[in-house]
């Protein structure tokens, strides 16, 4: 079984490569060089967010080393026990929907901390794969068309997140 | 929101840090932070340039109008309310193209498009309708063949194997695309009815 998923995974990145590369090809592209336009563009998005990831790396390096990440998971660590939670979790699961950037930031303290190949860093990483910034994606298309009463959407979208989040730790937990 | 969780952060965390006299933690973890943020951009780059790469090679080509013919009878089914309005049903597959692909910067501006088309025949215009509610719970669901960014920051921790991840996420993201639907398609009903009484 974790054979066949590691194989499913691994197979997943060179494949849809080789398919896009072929495609190109028998369409008479200029493969290589939609190849270096497109990696140009690569660029830029890693520039745009770097600011942003200096600015959460140390908000959030600087929670964990003093000490206040571990007050507030002893605080919430016993409810969390009654359905099982892995507390390291937590920050993550409550960040994720907020903000974008500062939930890369808390997925990659947790994979340092716990080893990023450790049962904990996959959880981290599967969650981070399989959910979005619900509120600010509510906010920017609700806004676009300037609306403001949102009706269900909220509770749908939260939904999702949760269920995509329990998921995540039970597939982990399934494969380890 | 960044402008008030983030001094919030600080504030906790260094004054809380100079009260229990933690500073030299502290002070090695600013630098640090720093350090781990800079290290995660440059492998970042190499994945993010591949990426963004391949996936301009793919939209130079017919596969995204593959993508798109297949998308058709589920974008029937979820956006039943839009039948005869083929620019916003285009809008929205390409969208979802777009998502499934990875290309998060071209997801958006063509979502904001799909919106602009479903608010024109929205007849409540300052309530959300059906169909954007729908396209709205797609976008937050993050279905996608490739997490690209997370891959980017396994590896850059020196993970052993980055992609192992990729399974796994499918399997969550469906579930919860499953659970954001089957409660949008569950609250469409339930309106329906209050609306017809």
């Amino acid at each position: 079984m974790i054979e066949f998923v590691n194989f499913v995974s691994n197979l997943a990145m060179p494949l849809m490569i080789l398919i896009i590369v072929i495609y190109g090809l028998l369409e008479k592209k200029e493969v290589f060089d939609k190849f270096i336009e497109g990696a140009k563009e690569g660029i830029k998005i890693v520039i745009n967010i770097f600011p942003t990831l200096i600015g959460l790396f140390l908000a959030v390096g600087t929670l964990r080393s003093s000490g206040v990440i571990d007050i507030a998971i002893q605080l919430i660590e016993p409810l969390l026990n009654i359905v099982h939670f892995p507390t390291e979790i937590m920050p993550l699961a409550l960040l994720r929907p907020i903000s974008g950037s500062s939930s890369i930031a808390v997925a990659t303290d947790i994979m340092k901390n716990f080893g990023v190949d450790s049962q904990i860093g996959i959880m981290a990483s599967v969650i981070m794969g399989a959910t979005e910034t619900t509120l600010y994606t509510i906010a920017v298309y609700s806004s676009s068309v300037k609306i403001k009463k949102t009706r269900f959407v909220l509770i749908a979208a939260l939904t999702a997140d949760i269920v995509g989040i329990i998921t995540s730790i039970i597939v982990c937990r399934f494969l380890s | 929101m960044l402008n008030l969780v983030w001094p919030i952060f600080i504030i906790i965390s260094f004054s809380y840090a100079i009260f229990s006299g933690n500073l030299q933690n502290l002070n090695s973890s600013i630098f640090e932070s720093i350090e781990s943020a800079v290290n995660l951009s440059i492998t970042m780059l190499g994945t993010m340039c591949l990426w963004s790469g391949i996936i301009n090679v793919a939209q130079n080509t017919s596969i995204i109008q593959v993508i798109n013919k297949l998308l058709k009878p589920i974008i029937k089914f979820l956006f039943p309310e839009i039948k005869g309005n083929p620019k916003a049903q285009d809008e929205i597959s390409m969208n979802m193209v777009a998502n499934i692909l990875g290309l998060g910067n071209a997801a958006t501006p063509l979502g904001l498009k799909a919106m602009e088309s479903l608010q024109k025949e929205n007849k409540n215009k300052k309530e959300l309708s059906n169909s954007m509610i729908m396209l709205i719970v797609l976008n937050t669901a993050s279905i996608q063949l490739i997490p690209t960014t997370i891959i980017a920051i396994r590896s850059s921790l020196g993970s052993e194997n980055p992609t192992s991840i990729i399974f796994p996420v499918w399997i969550a993201t469906i579930c919860a695309g499953v659970a954001g639907i089957s409660v949008t398609k569950l609250f469409m009903k339930y309106t329906n009815k209050r609306e017809k009484l």
